[in-house]
């Protein structure tokens, strides 16, 4: 666990650097921590962090699929808004934990 | 007379009918179970038949073997479940209506989802392991093979038995190391996960073994489709595998029935509250098995375990008591490595799996998450344990509640 500090607000963060309080999360930290991948946060990206924070809080398990099915953009499409590991991508930048898989 | 309802009777549905028929007074509980299917399938025996180890006599035994006297048995397809109404639609028009629900109906492949997958070389040089036919038909392919590569991927999470993939590579090495032409097959294992396996300790072992066994791991692929033509699977980031075989976990869905009944999830999967295994919509509807949502693997094992928590908490809700049984999530799977070994994994919703010993601590006999021959007689024992035991609803010498004892932290 570390403090960091992102658009000018101390963020707790873990070791990969997932926000460790959602609720300290705002669109300016978003900026920031989509810059730290080379993602430029369009209204698009907006949408799907919105959502899958919405579905976070929800205690819904998010998968790829379930994004693709939320009518903001089809797979090919995250794909292409967050390239290379799309749901880690978007977890991170959305401020909720590292999305675990749970056999 | 009350009802209970059982929708499918295949593991889960199974052990349900026969715990309930011991306990329910006949003249009061009227139970009825409906499949659409008279065979049982022991699906874990699937893995085997490709490499010529079971037939399919090894896995299929009639459904009415395992059902206790005293239940009606209806072998119909199922069409809708009617929540609000308390009724059961079936094909034909039949009607049948419950004081309590115990949904069952597991979970099937859907190779329809991923667009190529089901077409020209679908069961000519594209199989599937999680079916009968796919694994017969694999069978009858591999016979005759020259070589060439050989993928083994996984289209979709959650899927039934997650270590069955792996599996099935680990005994595809063996199998063509026995038949001397392990030199002419190279083996890729293509998983969307970030490993071999979901969590840390067992992925570092397994990731392992798959390393020393010269298995190929490509991570982080999610499938979007398959090309017949230059037999290739390529990914939504526009990754290519290239492939003479296809051998593929298809997209794992609950039955189209919990759909069209408006049940179930994104999948099919019916939200279910993971401690009391009750329907998180319905009071007196239970879900038992892969059917559910819950959070752990889709297992033999885990809806043995649970099925003793579903029953508690059914007799409560019976009686009108609170629901106090809680399910942990426990799923226990051996883990068949190549070779005559096996491994073995024990874990719940909260604790991964851990190296210790199993189910005696400091004894064993099973070395968890090791690589040995007894836990491979632990695998070979579990056909006989399922068909004698577990099915029956009778007792194993391991609690459902998951134990710490000799696990290693
Ligand atoms: C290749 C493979 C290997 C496996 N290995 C292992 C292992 O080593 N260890 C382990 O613990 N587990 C293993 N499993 C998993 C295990 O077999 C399943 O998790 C278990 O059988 C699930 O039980 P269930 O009762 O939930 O569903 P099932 O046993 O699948 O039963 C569902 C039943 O519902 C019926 N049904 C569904 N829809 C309808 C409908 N609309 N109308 C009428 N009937 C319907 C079906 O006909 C079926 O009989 C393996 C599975 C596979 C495929």
């Amino acid at each position: 666990m570390a403090t960091k500090n992102i658009a000018g607000i101390p963020v707790e963060v873990n070791e990969e650097g997932y926000m460790s309080d959602p609720s300290q999360w705002s669109r300016e930290i978003a900026v920031e921590l989509a810059k730290e991948e080379n993602i430029e946060l369009t209204e698009k990206h907006f949408e799907i962090l919105e959502f899958i924070r919405k579905e976070y809080e929800s205690g819904v398990q998010l998968t790829i699929r379930k994004v693709g099915k939320s009518g903001i953009v089809d797979i090919k499409g995250l794909y292409e808004l967050f390239p290379g590991g799309p749901l880690k991508k978007s977890s991170k930048i959305a401020g909720i934990p590292k999305p675990a898989s749970c056999v | 007379m009350k009802k209970i309802l059982i929708l499918g009777g295949g593991t889960g549905g199974t052990i349900m009918a026969n715990k309930l028929r011991k306990t329910l007074e006949r003249d009061e509980w009227d139970i009825t179970l409906v499949d659409q299917d008279k065979t049982h399938y022991y699906q874990p025996g699937f893995l085997f038949i490709p490499f010529g180890i079971y037939t399919k006599y090894d896995v299929m035994k009639p459904k009415s073997d395992f059902f206790p006297a005293g239940i009606n048995t209806i072998y119909s397809h199922i069409v809708r479940i009617d929540g609000e109404s308390n009724k059961v639609l079936l094909e034909g028009g039949k009607v049948l209506p419950y004081d309590f629900l115990i949904i069952a109906t597991g979970t099937q492949i859907q190779p329809e989802e991923t667009p190529g997958l089901k077409e020209e070389l679908w069961y000519k040089e594209i199989f599937d392991f999680y079916t009968i036919e796919g694994s017969i038909a694999l069978r009858e392919f591999f016979k005759t093979w020259q070589g060439g590569r050989l993928v083994v991927s996984i289209a979709e999470l959650p899927f039934k038995c997650p270590v069955a993939p792996l599996e099935f590579a680990f005994l595809a090495d063996a199998y063509f190391h026995e038949i001397g032409m392990r030199d002419k097959v190279d083996i890729t294992f293509v998983t969307p996960l970030p490993g071999a396996f979901t969590k840390p300790r067992a992925t570092k072992m397994l990731g392992q073994l798959l390393e020393e066994k010269n298995i190929n791991v490509i991570s982080e692929f999610y499938i979007e489709r398959v090309d017949n033509k230059s037999k290739k699977i390529i990914s939504y980031d526009q990754q290519e595998v290239p492939f003479d075989v296809l051998t593929i976990v298809p997209v794992n869905m609950g039955s189209d029935m919990i759909g069209r009944s408006g049940l179930g999830d994104d999948l099919n999967f019916v939200p279910t509250d993971k401690y009391t295994l009750r329907s998180e919509k319905f009071e007196n509807v239970f879900v038992l098995g892969d059917a559910s949502n819950i959070p752990t693997s889709k297992a033999g094992s885990v809806v043995h375990f649970a099925a003793d928590v579903l029953y508690e908490n059914l007799m409560s809700a019976i009686e009108g008591r609170p629901l106090l049984a809680k399910f942990d999530g426990h799923s226990n799977c051996y883990i068949e490595t190549g070779f005559g070994k096996g491994s073995i994994i024990d874990f719940n919703y909260e604790t991964e799996p851990l190296p210790g010993t199993f189910p005696l601590p400091g004894i064993g006999p099973f070395g968890l998450l090791q690589n040995t021959k007894m836990n491979h007689y632990g695998k070979v024992l579990f056909r006989w344990i399922y068909w004698h035991i577990l099915l029956r609803g009778k007792e194993l010498p391991i609690e459902s509640e998951m134990s710490m004892a000799g696990k290693k932290l």
